[in-house]
Protein backbone atom coordinates (compact mmCIF):
# COMPACT_ATOMS: atom_id res chain seq x y z
CA UNK A 1 0.00 0.00 0.00
CA UNK A 2 1.71 3.17 -1.23
CA UNK A 3 -0.64 5.90 0.01
CA UNK A 4 2.00 7.47 2.23
CA UNK A 5 4.94 6.59 4.45
CA UNK A 6 7.85 4.14 4.29
CA UNK A 7 6.53 1.94 1.48
CA UNK A 8 9.71 2.12 -0.60
CA UNK A 9 11.76 0.62 2.25
CA UNK A 10 9.33 -2.34 2.38
CA UNK A 11 9.48 -2.67 -1.37
CA UNK A 12 13.28 -2.81 -1.41
CA UNK A 13 13.26 -5.48 1.29
CA UNK A 14 10.58 -7.63 -0.38
CA UNK A 15 12.43 -7.40 -3.69
CA UNK A 16 15.66 -8.51 -2.00
CA UNK A 17 13.75 -11.65 -0.97
CA UNK A 18 12.73 -12.32 -4.57
CA UNK A 19 9.16 -10.99 -4.40
CA UNK A 20 7.62 -8.94 -7.20
CA UNK A 21 6.11 -5.71 -5.91
CA UNK A 22 3.48 -3.22 -7.04
CA UNK A 23 2.83 0.17 -5.41
CA UNK A 24 -0.88 0.14 -4.59
CA UNK A 25 -2.56 3.56 -4.86
CA UNK A 26 -5.81 2.69 -6.62
CA UNK A 27 -8.34 -0.21 -6.66
CA UNK A 28 -6.87 -1.24 -10.04
CA UNK A 29 -3.40 -1.63 -8.47
CA UNK A 30 -4.87 -3.78 -5.72
CA UNK A 31 -6.09 -6.36 -8.24
CA UNK A 32 -2.47 -7.03 -9.22
CA UNK A 33 -1.27 -8.23 -5.80
CA UNK A 34 -1.51 -11.49 -3.81
CA UNK A 35 -0.55 -9.92 -0.49
CA UNK A 36 -0.41 -6.41 0.94
CA UNK A 37 2.02 -4.57 3.21
CA UNK A 38 0.69 -1.55 5.10
CA UNK A 39 3.73 0.56 5.93
CA UNK A 40 4.58 2.96 8.71
CA UNK A 41 3.62 6.59 8.24
CA UNK A 42 0.80 8.68 9.62
CA UNK A 43 -2.31 6.57 10.23
CA UNK A 44 -4.63 9.63 10.13
CA UNK A 45 -3.29 10.55 6.68
CA UNK A 46 -3.58 6.98 5.39
CA UNK A 47 -7.09 6.68 6.76
CA UNK A 48 -8.05 9.88 4.92
CA UNK A 49 -6.42 8.66 1.70
CA UNK A 50 -8.00 5.19 1.91
CA UNK A 51 -11.33 6.97 1.55
CA UNK A 52 -10.40 9.54 -1.09
CA UNK A 53 -8.73 6.82 -3.19
CA UNK A 54 -11.73 4.45 -2.87
CA UNK A 55 -9.40 1.77 -1.53
CA UNK A 56 -10.97 1.02 1.84
CA UNK A 57 -13.80 -1.27 0.74
CA UNK A 58 -11.79 -3.27 -1.83
CA UNK A 59 -9.00 -3.86 0.71
CA UNK A 60 -11.50 -4.84 3.43
CA UNK A 61 -13.01 -7.36 1.04
CA UNK A 62 -9.62 -8.85 0.10
CA UNK A 63 -8.67 -9.16 3.79
CA UNK A 64 -11.97 -10.90 4.38
CA UNK A 65 -11.06 -13.30 1.56
CA UNK A 66 -7.84 -14.15 3.47
CA UNK A 67 -5.34 -12.07 1.49
CA UNK A 68 -2.14 -12.03 3.61
CA UNK A 69 -1.52 -8.57 5.11
CA UNK A 70 1.43 -7.24 7.10
CA UNK A 71 1.03 -3.93 8.92
CA UNK A 72 3.91 -2.08 10.56
CA UNK A 73 3.35 0.81 12.99
CA UNK A 74 0.65 2.92 11.26
CA UNK A 75 -0.21 -0.24 9.30
CA UNK A 76 -0.79 -2.08 12.58
CA UNK A 77 -3.13 0.68 13.72
CA UNK A 78 -5.15 0.35 10.49
CA UNK A 79 -5.50 -3.44 11.00
CA UNK A 80 -6.50 -3.34 14.69
CA UNK A 81 -9.96 -4.01 16.10
CA UNK A 82 -10.05 -0.72 17.98
CA UNK A 83 -7.92 2.40 18.41
CA UNK A 84 -7.84 3.79 21.94
CA UNK A 85 -7.23 7.42 21.00
CA UNK A 86 -7.89 7.57 17.28
CA UNK A 87 -9.77 10.35 15.57
CA UNK A 88 -13.52 9.70 15.54
CA UNK A 89 -13.53 9.62 11.73
CA UNK A 90 -10.46 7.38 11.44
CA UNK A 91 -11.17 4.23 9.46
CA UNK A 92 -9.56 0.87 10.21
CA UNK A 93 -10.03 -2.75 9.15
CA UNK A 94 -10.54 -4.65 12.41
CA UNK A 95 -8.62 -7.54 10.85
CA UNK A 96 -6.75 -8.69 13.96
CA UNK A 97 -8.17 -9.00 17.47
CA UNK A 98 -6.02 -6.37 19.20
CA UNK A 99 -6.66 -2.88 20.57
CA UNK A 100 -3.96 -0.27 20.06
CA UNK A 101 -3.07 3.09 21.44
CA UNK A 102 -1.44 5.58 19.08
CA UNK A 103 1.89 7.29 19.87
CA UNK A 104 1.87 5.46 23.20
CA UNK A 105 5.61 5.66 23.72
CA UNK A 106 5.51 9.46 23.50
CA UNK A 107 6.84 12.02 21.09
CA UNK A 108 9.80 11.63 18.74
CA UNK A 109 12.43 12.24 21.46
CA UNK A 110 11.15 9.01 23.07
CA UNK A 111 11.50 7.00 19.84
CA UNK A 112 14.10 4.27 20.30
CA UNK A 113 15.90 1.20 19.00
CA UNK A 114 16.36 -2.04 20.90
CA UNK A 115 16.90 -5.81 20.47
CA UNK A 116 13.86 -8.12 20.48
CA UNK A 117 13.55 -11.84 21.02
CA UNK A 118 11.22 -13.21 18.36
CA UNK A 119 9.57 -16.64 18.17
CA UNK A 120 11.08 -18.56 15.26
CA UNK A 121 14.23 -16.44 14.99
CA UNK A 122 17.42 -17.81 16.53
CA UNK A 123 19.12 -14.50 17.29
CA UNK A 124 17.69 -11.16 18.48
CA UNK A 125 16.14 -8.75 15.99
CA UNK A 126 17.23 -5.11 16.12
CA UNK A 127 14.06 -3.02 16.02
CA UNK A 128 13.23 0.67 15.49
CA UNK A 129 10.24 2.11 17.36
CA UNK A 130 9.27 5.50 15.85
CA UNK A 131 6.44 7.28 17.69
CA UNK A 132 5.19 3.76 18.02
CA UNK A 133 1.71 2.54 18.92
CA UNK A 134 1.20 0.09 21.78
CA UNK A 135 -0.98 -3.01 21.83
CA UNK A 136 -3.22 -2.55 24.90
CA UNK A 137 -5.36 -5.70 24.50
CA UNK A 138 -4.73 -9.02 22.77
CA UNK A 139 -7.49 -11.47 21.86
CA UNK A 140 -7.08 -15.16 22.72
CA UNK A 141 -6.82 -16.21 19.06
CA UNK A 142 -3.85 -13.96 18.42
CA UNK A 143 -0.41 -15.60 18.29
CA UNK A 144 2.15 -13.41 20.05
CA UNK A 145 5.55 -13.58 18.35
CA UNK A 146 7.37 -10.97 20.42
CA UNK A 147 6.88 -8.70 23.42
CA UNK A 148 8.88 -5.81 24.80
CA UNK A 149 8.39 -4.51 28.34
CA UNK A 150 5.24 -6.63 28.68
CA UNK A 151 3.66 -5.16 25.55
CA UNK A 152 3.04 -7.22 22.42
CA UNK A 153 5.13 -5.84 19.55
CA UNK A 154 4.78 -8.59 16.90
CA UNK A 155 1.70 -10.75 16.47
CA UNK A 156 -0.22 -12.85 13.97
CA UNK A 157 -3.77 -14.05 13.52
CA UNK A 158 -4.55 -16.14 10.45
CA UNK A 159 -3.16 -14.32 7.42
CA UNK A 160 -2.73 -11.00 9.26
CA UNK A 161 0.60 -10.05 10.82
CA UNK A 162 1.34 -6.80 12.69
CA UNK A 163 4.40 -5.10 14.19
CA UNK A 164 4.51 -1.93 16.26
CA UNK A 165 8.11 -1.39 15.12
CA UNK A 166 9.79 -1.01 11.70
CA UNK A 167 11.53 -4.11 10.32
CA UNK A 168 11.80 -2.27 6.98
CA UNK A 169 14.20 0.31 8.42
CA UNK A 170 16.97 -2.20 9.13
CA UNK A 171 18.86 -4.48 6.77
CA UNK A 172 17.50 -7.59 8.53
CA UNK A 173 14.86 -9.21 6.32
CA UNK A 174 13.92 -12.15 8.59
CA UNK A 175 10.51 -10.78 9.60
CA UNK A 176 9.61 -10.08 5.97
CA UNK A 177 10.62 -13.69 5.24
CA UNK A 178 8.21 -14.88 7.93
CA UNK A 179 5.45 -12.91 6.22
CA UNK A 180 6.30 -14.13 2.72
CA UNK A 181 5.94 -17.73 3.92
CA UNK A 182 2.21 -17.00 4.29
CA UNK A 183 1.91 -15.81 0.70
CA UNK B 1 16.35 -8.31 43.93
CA UNK B 2 18.10 -10.66 41.57
CA UNK B 3 15.45 -10.01 38.92
CA UNK B 4 16.93 -10.13 35.45
CA UNK B 5 14.97 -8.22 32.86
CA UNK B 6 14.66 -9.97 29.54
CA UNK B 7 14.26 -6.62 27.83
CA UNK B 8 17.37 -5.16 26.36
CA UNK B 9 18.13 -1.49 26.83
CA UNK B 10 16.64 1.11 24.55
CA UNK B 11 18.66 3.72 22.67
CA UNK B 12 17.03 7.05 21.88
CA UNK B 13 18.18 9.86 19.61
CA UNK B 14 20.35 7.75 17.30
CA UNK B 15 20.75 8.82 13.68
CA UNK B 16 18.69 5.84 12.57
CA UNK B 17 15.84 6.71 14.90
CA UNK B 18 15.89 10.33 13.73
CA UNK B 19 16.00 9.36 10.06
CA UNK B 20 13.23 6.86 10.81
CA UNK B 21 10.72 9.63 11.44
CA UNK B 22 11.74 11.34 8.18
CA UNK B 23 11.02 8.02 6.40
CA UNK B 24 7.52 7.98 7.92
CA UNK B 25 6.78 11.44 6.52
CA UNK B 26 7.47 10.43 2.91
CA UNK B 27 4.76 10.88 0.32
CA UNK B 28 3.08 13.50 2.46
CA UNK B 29 2.39 17.18 2.91
CA UNK B 30 3.71 19.19 5.87
CA UNK B 31 1.67 22.35 6.40
CA UNK B 32 2.57 25.64 8.10
CA UNK B 33 0.00 26.55 10.76
CA UNK B 34 -0.19 29.50 13.13
CA UNK B 35 -2.86 28.27 15.58
CA UNK B 36 -4.82 25.20 16.72
CA UNK B 37 -7.70 25.85 14.32
CA UNK B 38 -5.38 25.80 11.32
CA UNK B 39 -3.60 22.73 12.73
CA UNK B 40 -6.90 20.87 12.88
CA UNK B 41 -7.83 21.90 9.34
CA UNK B 42 -4.42 20.62 8.23
CA UNK B 43 -4.81 17.29 10.03
CA UNK B 44 -8.37 16.87 8.71
CA UNK B 45 -7.06 17.46 5.20
CA UNK B 46 -4.52 14.64 5.59
CA UNK B 47 -1.30 16.51 6.48
CA UNK B 48 1.44 14.13 7.71
CA UNK B 49 2.78 16.82 10.04
CA UNK B 50 2.33 20.48 10.84
CA UNK B 51 4.92 23.24 11.21
CA UNK B 52 3.95 25.48 14.13
CA UNK B 53 4.99 29.10 13.66
CA UNK B 54 3.74 32.54 14.62
CA UNK B 55 3.65 34.01 11.15
CA UNK B 56 3.67 32.24 7.80
CA UNK B 57 6.60 33.27 5.58
CA UNK B 58 4.43 35.59 3.44
CA UNK B 59 3.64 37.63 6.56
CA UNK B 60 7.24 37.59 7.78
CA UNK B 61 8.20 38.98 4.38
CA UNK B 62 5.52 41.66 4.59
CA UNK B 63 6.21 42.69 8.21
CA UNK B 64 10.01 42.67 8.09
CA UNK B 65 11.88 42.94 11.39
CA UNK B 66 13.57 40.06 13.18
CA UNK B 67 11.79 36.71 12.90
CA UNK B 68 12.45 34.39 15.87
CA UNK B 69 11.35 31.04 17.31
CA UNK B 70 7.60 30.98 18.08
CA UNK B 71 6.15 31.46 21.57
CA UNK B 72 6.26 28.06 23.36
CA UNK B 73 2.67 28.64 24.44
CA UNK B 74 1.34 28.50 20.88
CA UNK B 75 3.51 25.47 20.08
CA UNK B 76 2.09 23.66 23.11
CA UNK B 77 -1.46 24.57 22.08
CA UNK B 78 -0.87 23.13 18.62
CA UNK B 79 0.71 19.97 20.07
CA UNK B 80 -2.41 19.49 22.18
CA UNK B 81 -4.76 19.91 19.24
CA UNK B 82 -3.40 17.33 16.77
CA UNK B 83 -1.96 13.79 16.83
CA UNK B 84 0.35 14.14 13.83
CA UNK B 85 3.99 15.19 14.42
CA UNK B 86 4.53 18.87 15.22
CA UNK B 87 7.59 20.67 13.86
CA UNK B 88 8.86 24.12 14.79
CA UNK B 89 11.54 26.49 13.54
CA UNK B 90 14.74 27.69 15.19
CA UNK B 91 16.96 30.41 13.76
CA UNK B 92 20.09 29.28 11.89
CA UNK B 93 22.83 28.79 14.50
CA UNK B 94 20.52 29.49 17.45
CA UNK B 95 21.16 26.32 19.43
CA UNK B 96 19.38 27.64 22.51
CA UNK B 97 16.12 28.03 20.61
CA UNK B 98 16.69 24.43 19.50
CA UNK B 99 17.27 23.33 23.11
CA UNK B 100 13.96 24.95 24.04
CA UNK B 101 12.14 23.26 21.17
CA UNK B 102 13.59 19.90 22.19
CA UNK B 103 12.46 20.50 25.75
CA UNK B 104 8.93 21.18 24.44
CA UNK B 105 8.95 17.75 22.77
CA UNK B 106 8.73 19.12 19.25
CA UNK B 107 9.03 16.14 16.86
CA UNK B 108 11.27 17.84 14.26
CA UNK B 109 13.26 21.08 14.50
CA UNK B 110 13.57 23.13 11.31
CA UNK B 111 16.79 25.16 11.39
CA UNK B 112 15.25 27.63 9.02
CA UNK B 113 16.39 30.43 6.75
CA UNK B 114 12.86 31.86 6.97
CA UNK B 115 13.78 33.16 10.43
CA UNK B 116 16.49 35.79 10.85
CA UNK B 117 19.85 33.99 11.22
CA UNK B 118 21.48 34.12 14.67
CA UNK B 119 24.94 33.08 13.47
CA UNK B 120 26.43 34.04 10.13
CA UNK B 121 29.17 31.40 10.22
CA UNK B 122 27.95 28.35 12.08
CA UNK B 123 24.91 26.16 11.88
CA UNK B 124 23.65 24.26 14.94
CA UNK B 125 25.59 21.13 15.91
CA UNK B 126 22.60 18.89 15.33
CA UNK B 127 24.39 15.74 16.47
CA UNK B 128 24.16 17.09 20.02
CA UNK B 129 20.36 16.73 20.02
CA UNK B 130 17.98 13.75 20.36
CA UNK B 131 15.32 15.58 18.35
CA UNK B 132 15.78 15.25 14.58
CA UNK B 133 16.50 18.33 12.45
CA UNK B 134 15.42 19.34 8.97
CA UNK B 135 17.50 21.93 7.12
CA UNK B 136 17.11 23.75 3.84
CA UNK B 137 19.54 23.54 0.93
CA UNK B 138 19.87 25.22 -2.45
CA UNK B 139 22.48 22.80 -3.77
CA UNK B 140 24.11 19.47 -3.00
CA UNK B 141 27.09 20.98 -1.16
CA UNK B 142 24.81 22.76 1.28
CA UNK B 143 22.75 19.60 1.73
CA UNK B 144 25.84 17.52 2.52
CA UNK B 145 27.21 20.09 4.97
CA UNK B 146 23.89 20.01 6.82
CA UNK B 147 23.91 16.19 6.79
CA UNK B 148 27.44 16.15 8.20
CA UNK B 149 26.22 18.42 11.02
CA UNK B 150 23.51 15.85 11.79
CA UNK B 151 20.41 16.84 9.78
CA UNK B 152 18.02 13.88 9.41
CA UNK B 153 16.07 15.45 6.56
CA UNK B 154 16.85 17.96 3.81
CA UNK B 155 14.36 20.22 2.09
CA UNK B 156 15.12 22.22 -0.97
CA UNK B 157 14.76 25.85 0.13
CA UNK B 158 12.87 27.44 -2.70
CA UNK B 159 11.86 30.99 -1.83
CA UNK B 160 9.44 30.92 1.08
CA UNK B 161 6.43 33.21 1.21
CA UNK B 162 6.38 33.97 -2.51
CA UNK B 163 3.85 31.44 -3.84
CA UNK B 164 6.29 31.11 -6.72
CA UNK B 165 7.68 27.63 -7.37
CA UNK B 166 10.56 28.71 -9.62
CA UNK B 167 13.26 28.66 -6.92
CA UNK B 168 12.08 25.33 -5.49
CA UNK B 169 12.47 23.84 -8.96
CA UNK B 170 15.93 25.37 -9.35
CA UNK B 171 17.12 23.99 -6.01
CA UNK B 172 15.65 20.52 -6.52
CA UNK B 173 17.22 20.31 -9.97
CA UNK B 174 20.56 21.50 -8.53
CA UNK B 175 20.59 18.82 -5.86
CA UNK B 176 19.23 15.91 -7.87
CA UNK B 177 21.16 16.86 -11.01
CA UNK B 178 24.47 16.83 -9.13
CA UNK B 179 23.64 13.49 -7.50
CA UNK B 180 23.05 12.09 -10.98
CA UNK B 181 26.38 13.47 -12.25
CA UNK B 182 28.29 12.11 -9.26
CA UNK B 183 27.07 8.60 -9.94
CA UNK B 184 28.81 8.89 -13.34
CA UNK B 185 32.08 10.25 -11.94
CA UNK B 186 35.18 8.07 -11.55
CA UNK B 187 36.95 7.75 -8.20
CA UNK B 188 39.51 10.50 -8.98
CA UNK B 189 36.78 12.95 -9.97
CA UNK B 190 35.06 12.48 -6.61
CA UNK B 191 37.88 14.43 -4.88
CA UNK B 192 37.18 17.38 -7.18
CA UNK B 193 33.45 17.05 -6.54
CA UNK B 194 34.00 17.16 -2.78
CA UNK B 195 36.20 20.25 -3.16
CA UNK B 196 33.75 21.98 -5.49
CA UNK B 197 30.76 21.25 -3.27
CA UNK B 198 32.59 22.08 -0.04
CA UNK B 199 31.31 18.75 1.26
CA UNK B 200 32.95 15.87 3.15
CA UNK B 201 34.56 13.39 0.73
CA UNK B 202 33.09 10.25 2.39
CA UNK B 203 29.56 11.57 1.85
CA UNK B 204 30.31 12.28 -1.81
CA UNK B 205 31.78 8.78 -2.23
CA UNK B 206 28.69 7.28 -0.63
CA UNK B 207 26.44 9.10 -3.11
CA UNK B 208 28.58 7.85 -5.99
CA UNK B 209 27.95 4.33 -4.77
CA UNK B 210 24.24 4.49 -3.87
CA UNK B 211 22.96 7.26 -6.16
CA UNK B 212 20.97 8.55 -3.19
CA UNK B 213 21.19 11.35 -0.69
CA UNK B 214 21.90 9.95 2.82
CA UNK B 215 18.60 11.29 4.19
CA UNK B 216 15.18 11.90 2.62
CA UNK B 217 14.83 14.96 0.34
CA UNK B 218 11.65 17.02 0.57
CA UNK B 219 10.71 20.23 -1.24
CA UNK B 220 9.73 23.60 0.25
CA UNK B 221 9.36 27.25 -0.64
CA UNK B 222 6.74 28.50 -3.08
CA UNK B 223 4.33 25.59 -3.52
CA UNK B 224 0.82 27.02 -3.95
CA UNK B 225 -1.17 24.57 -6.10
CA UNK B 226 -1.72 20.80 -6.45
CA UNK B 227 0.20 20.98 -9.74
CA UNK B 228 3.17 22.61 -7.93
CA UNK B 229 3.22 19.75 -5.42
CA UNK B 230 3.10 17.12 -8.17
CA UNK B 231 5.86 18.95 -10.06
CA UNK B 232 8.12 18.77 -7.02
CA UNK B 233 7.35 15.06 -6.60
CA UNK B 234 7.96 14.27 -10.28
CA UNK B 235 11.28 16.11 -10.08
CA UNK B 236 12.29 13.73 -7.27
CA UNK B 237 11.16 15.27 -3.98
CA UNK B 238 9.81 12.69 -1.53
CA UNK B 239 7.32 15.00 0.25
CA UNK B 240 6.38 18.66 0.17
CA UNK B 241 6.24 21.46 2.71
CA UNK B 242 3.51 23.99 2.02
CA UNK B 243 3.87 27.22 3.94
CA UNK B 244 1.88 30.28 2.99
CA UNK B 245 0.30 28.48 0.01
CA UNK B 246 -2.59 26.99 1.97
CA UNK B 247 -3.64 29.50 4.59
CA UNK B 248 -2.95 32.53 2.36
CA UNK B 249 -5.35 31.18 -0.29
CA UNK B 250 -9.06 31.99 -0.52
CA UNK B 251 -10.34 28.67 0.76
CA UNK B 252 -7.67 26.73 2.71
CA UNK B 253 -9.40 23.42 3.49
CA UNK B 254 -10.23 22.23 -0.07
CA UNK B 255 -6.84 23.44 -1.28
CA UNK B 256 -5.10 21.53 1.52
CA UNK B 257 -6.98 18.34 0.63
CA UNK B 258 -6.26 18.78 -3.06
CA UNK B 259 -2.53 19.25 -2.44
CA UNK B 260 -2.50 16.07 -0.30
CA UNK B 261 -4.16 14.09 -3.09
CA UNK B 262 -1.87 15.58 -5.71
CA UNK B 263 1.17 14.55 -3.67
CA UNK B 264 -0.09 10.96 -3.58
CA UNK B 265 -1.24 10.71 -7.21
CA UNK B 266 1.57 12.90 -8.58
CA UNK B 267 2.05 10.72 -11.66
CA UNK B 268 -1.65 10.57 -12.59
CA UNK B 269 -2.66 13.60 -14.68
CA UNK B 270 -6.34 12.57 -14.71
CA UNK B 271 -6.51 12.70 -10.92
CA UNK B 272 -4.47 15.93 -10.87
CA UNK B 273 -6.97 17.49 -13.28
CA UNK B 274 -9.83 16.39 -11.06
CA UNK B 275 -8.40 17.66 -7.77
CA UNK B 276 -7.25 20.99 -9.27
CA UNK B 277 -10.80 22.09 -10.10
CA UNK B 278 -12.73 24.79 -8.24
CA UNK B 279 -10.23 25.57 -5.52
CA UNK B 280 -10.76 29.33 -5.51
CA UNK B 281 -7.90 31.75 -5.88
CA UNK B 282 -4.43 30.60 -4.82
CA UNK B 283 -2.21 33.04 -2.93
CA UNK B 284 -1.32 35.90 -5.26
CA UNK B 285 2.40 35.26 -5.25
CA UNK B 286 5.31 37.48 -6.22
CA UNK B 287 8.01 37.42 -8.85
CA UNK B 288 11.64 37.00 -7.83
CA UNK B 289 12.48 40.48 -9.19
CA UNK B 290 9.94 42.03 -6.83
CA UNK B 291 11.46 40.80 -3.58
CA UNK B 292 14.23 42.66 -1.82
CA UNK B 293 15.49 39.79 0.33
CA UNK B 294 16.14 36.23 -0.70
CA UNK B 295 15.81 33.91 2.29
CA UNK B 296 17.47 31.11 0.31
CA UNK B 297 20.79 33.00 0.50
CA UNK B 298 20.81 32.58 4.27
CA UNK B 299 22.78 29.50 5.30
CA UNK B 300 26.44 28.71 4.77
Amino acid sequence: MALQGAFVAHEVMLQSLGANTVQVRTPQDLQLVDALVMPGGESTTMSHLLNTSQLFDPIAKRINDAMPVFGTCAGMILLAKSIADGRPDQCFFGAIDIDVQRNAYGRQVESFETDLTITGLETPFHAMFIRAPQVVRVGSDVEVLSSYEDKVVLARQGSVMVASFHPELTSDSRIHSLFLREV
Amino acid sequence: MGYMTKNSARTTGSMQVKRGLAEMLKGGVIMDVVNSEQAKIAEDAGAVAVMALERVPADIRRDGGVARMSDPEMIIAIQASVSVPVMAKARIGHFVEAQILQSLGVDFIDESEVLTPADETHHIDKLAFDTPFVCGATNLGEALRRISEGAALIRSKGEAGTGNVVEAVRHLRNIIGDIRKITQADSAELFEWAKKLGAPLPLVQEIAETGLLQVPLFCAGGIATPADAALAMQLGAQSVFVGSGIFKSDDPSPRAKAIVEATLHYMDADILAKVSRNLGAPMTGIGMDQINERYAERGW
